[in-house]
């Protein structure tokens, strides 16, 4: 399906449906194949380029558009693992709604002893005739406080070493056993919640690909993770340099030597930066997909650092206010909302959320650059009998 | 739209350079020949020159050249970078040629030197120092008679030991004059693989192609933007020499690439590298498709030159740190890249002078 066949369509559909009932309207951009051009025929795609959904997105820009601040993590993350290792059925129930946004996603993945070293996670799954048993304590669950579905690894077989003895599940967040805690952050607000799983039961036709195979699906869910958080699509000048070189040409008064010097670094750096993301897409575009999307989280998260801890210094006493400590649940991931007393904290954890920047660090320099790895001490030993 | 990949003809002419380079310029061979009286390897220029056809890409075919742009230009300065070539392409078929391709429409002596220079009959320097950038006047310490002859003193100008003709700006002007009538005098450079020379004239014929020097702002910046593509094929010699080091080099029986503290240095690299070669494609691309250089390709430019400088500096500098001692010694062609590096850093622009010009470019004033 080339770019004036996919025009055509979004134009027929434009024409042929009536946007003011936005949820029917969804629902049938997606079994129209417009919701995601790359996905297949039948699950809101047409089978073609990626690319082209900027042409769907061209011709239906006047329409009831999604709202993405809830649903990155359905969208960026279970979408592409549902699409990879789910069954017929399971790509059938799930990916409409979430694509609508009727049902809203979280990551039960991280856990109090499991950060860097997701493998070593502890909370199991135990079979039992059809269903799984899963009990634990999963962490870092940004919008669990929202959310009707979850991906969910968990350990399946102790026995093993640690990357072998994983599993893959989707988790109703609305069976019995599963707790949801608003977990309190620097920013004052609850992003993040702690979600306890206590004998929750789920059907085993919620298991995404096969057991065992859990580690593999994992880093289908994580190599795309990292895509949503680094890429993006900013115009020179746009995203967190635009905001902060707004702020110095604001503030005239304000304006000093040491200041300026170091903006001028970042703007270049946010500059070539946003320069290597363009050139990773047009390698997408012509089929040669470069490895430069590992290094974009990476800066990514440096410069939002960076920016946002100069601008507070460039406010002066305004940096020295804050917007509200009121504690309370934040509707959505979002880095770049609020004030810059906000920003600056939240920033804080770019270089810690989807791999800190020493895994990132470790990917680039063993799979990009193929230096060698650490000896791993853990590797070959069972899981149950690794010192914790 | 800025095309930031490179083209088929493009990676067409890099192999053709490339090449001829590993053939005729080794390390070893570049390590043999840069303590003789000859440093510029001239043989190997004629070939790139007239064989490969490198010294025409920047001038139409209407002047006897290729017709191709700043970004066939960029590539082969890649792969000069990544060689450390000792050749006169940048300050002849680059900085000459485009101060004099501005000229020729208006000066038939012009346009016939760049016909000469197309065709690798002559090779060309333009008498600034190599710190000049496009940001500050040139052509200060010569002056011009009332017969038309020039008198003064440029130092630093790189490729003039080589030149048979010397584009000289001079009180505001453009002239032309044949070496055989400058004093040249080579000194010992900081980069053993371009050697510059100061350039004495005392009553020199000359002959004036331009009333200004508009011509050798839009070579600068040209220059600079070029100079870029240099860097970034320096850091990626200096980058992947590394990489195969600390793959092979065995410490505490593990090969030192295996530790996290090398790991995460050479990673951090990787992308620094990484985004030079896009903002070295971007300012090539704008130089190729501005209608205006000094005015449409400045901000690309000036990007791609702080940039790029800083990380080719970063990159060299790695590079010897991580191959430790070896890196220190003569034997290792490691030092060429460091001294290219480092004189590229202060050349046509410091990497400061490019971002001080972003300040008005991109809107980010100066404090008063």
């Amino acid at each position: 399906m080339n770019e004036a066949d996919i025009r055509e369509r979004a134009r027929a559909f434009r024409a042929g449906h009536d946007p003011a009932d936005r949820l029917a309207f969804l629902r049938a951009r997606f079994d129209a194949g417009l919701a995601w051009v790359h996905f297949p025929t039948g699950h809101g795609g047409l089978g073609a380029r990626r690319e082209l959904q900027r042409v769907v997105d061209k011709e239906l820009g006047d329409v009831p558009q999604l709202a993405p601040g809830k649903m990155a993590i359905g969208l960026g993350m279970a979408a592409p693992t549902i699409l990879a290792f789910g069954t017929e059925e399971q790509k059938k129930r799930f990916l409409r709604p979430l694509w609508t946004g009727e049902e809203i996603w979280c990551q039960l993945f991280s856990e109090p002893g499991a950060g860097s070293d997701l493998a070593t996670l502890a909370t199991r799954a135990v079979r039992d005739g059809d269903e799984w048993v899963v009990d634990g304590q999963k962490v870092w669950t940004s919008g669990a406080h929202h959310s009707r579905w979850a991906i969910l690894v968990a350990r399946t077989d102790p026995g093993v070493p640690k990357h072998r003895g994983l599993s893959y599940f989707v988790c109703d967040m609305r069976a019995p056993g599963v707790e949801v805690r608003p977990l309190r952050q620097i920013t004052g607000e609850a992003e993040f919640n702690e979600v306890f799983l206590t004998g929750v039961r789920l059907p085993d036709d919620l298991r995404l690909g096969e057991v065992g195979d859990g580690w593999r699906v994992a880093q289908t869910t994580l190599m795309n993770e990292r895509v949503a958080i680094g890429g993006g699509d900013v115009r020179r000048g746009g995203g967190m340099i635009g905001m902060v070189a707004d702020t110095w040409r604001e503030r005239p008064e304000a304006r000093t030597h040491d200041l300026h010097q170091r903006l001028l670094r970042l703007w270049v750096e946010s500059e070539v930066t946003r320069l290597a993301g363009a050139r990773l897409r047009a390698q997408l575009s012509a089929g040669q997909p470069g490895p430069e999307g590992s290094g974009m989280k990476l800066a990514f998260a440096r410069l939002n650092q960076e920016l946002t801890g100069l601008d507070l210094e460039m406010r002066r006493d305004e940096g020295l206010g804050y917007d509200d400590w009121t504690f309370r649940r934040s509707e959505a991931v979002d880095f770049v909302g609020r004030d810059p007393g906000y920003r600056y904290l939240r920033a804080k954890g770019n270089s810690i959320e989807g791999g800190t920047s020493e895994i990132l660090r470790n990917i680039i320099a063993e799979r990009v650059l193929g230096l060698p790895s650490e000896p791993r001490v853990d590797k070959d030993v069972p899981w149950k009998d690794l010192p914790r | 739209m800025t095309d930031l990949l490179y083209t088929q003809v493009e990676e067409e002419l890099r192999a053709a350079v490339r090449d001829v380079l590993a053939d005729r310029c080794p390390p070893a061979a570049v390590l043999g020949r840069i303590e003789t009286a000859s440093p510029y390897d001239l043989d190997l220029w004629r070939t790139l020159a007239r064989d490969v056809g490198v010294a025409g890409l920047l001038v139409p075919e209407s002047l006897g050249g290729a017709g191709a742009s700043a970004r066939e230009a960029a590539v082969v300065l890649e792969e000069l970078g990544r060689a450390v070539a000792p050749v006169p392409f940048l300050g002849s078929a680059v900085l000459a040629t485009s101060a004099l391709l501005a000229a020729a429409d208006a000066s038939a002596e012009a346009a016939s030197w760049v016909r000469r220079l197309a065709a690798g009959e002559v090779t060309a320097a333009l008498a600034v120092p190599f710190s000049a950038s496009p940001y500050r006047e040139t052509g200060d310490t010569v002056t011009a008679g009332g017969d038309g002859a020039l008198s003064g003193r440029v130092a630093a100008v790189a490729g003039a030991s080589v030149a048979d003709v010397l584009v000289v700006p001079a009180a505001g002007a453009l002239y032309v004059v044949e070496a055989a009538h400058a004093g040249v005098e080579a000194a010992p450079s900081l980069d053993l693989t371009r050697q510059l020379a100061t350039v004495t004239l005392w009553e020199a014929p000359a002959v004036r192609v331009a009333a200004d020097l508009a011509g050798v702002r839009l070579a600068l910046t040209a220059g600079a933007g070029l100079l870029a593509a240099e860097q970034l094929g320096v850091s990626d010699w200096c980058l992947d020499t590394t990489i195969a080091y600390v793959k092979e080099r065995h410490q505490f029986a593990r090969p030192v690439g295996s530790f996290q503290a090398i790991k995460h240095r050479l990673a951090d690299l990787w992308f620094d590298v990484a985004r030079a070669r896009a903002a070295a494609r971007a300012a090539a691309d704008a130089l190729a498709t501005a209608k205006d250089v000094t005015e449409d390709a400045a901000l690309p430019v000036a990007v791609a030159a702080s940039w790029c400088s800083d990380v080719a500096l970063h990159a060299a500098e790695e590079a010897l740190q991580l191959h430790a001692g070896i890196g220190m010694t003569w034997e290792h062609p490691l030092h060429l890249y460091l001294k290219r590096a480092k004189s590229v850093q202060i050349a046509l622009g410091t990497p400061g002078d490019h971002r001080a010009a972003l300040a008005e470019l991109a809107d980010l004033p100066s404090p008063a």
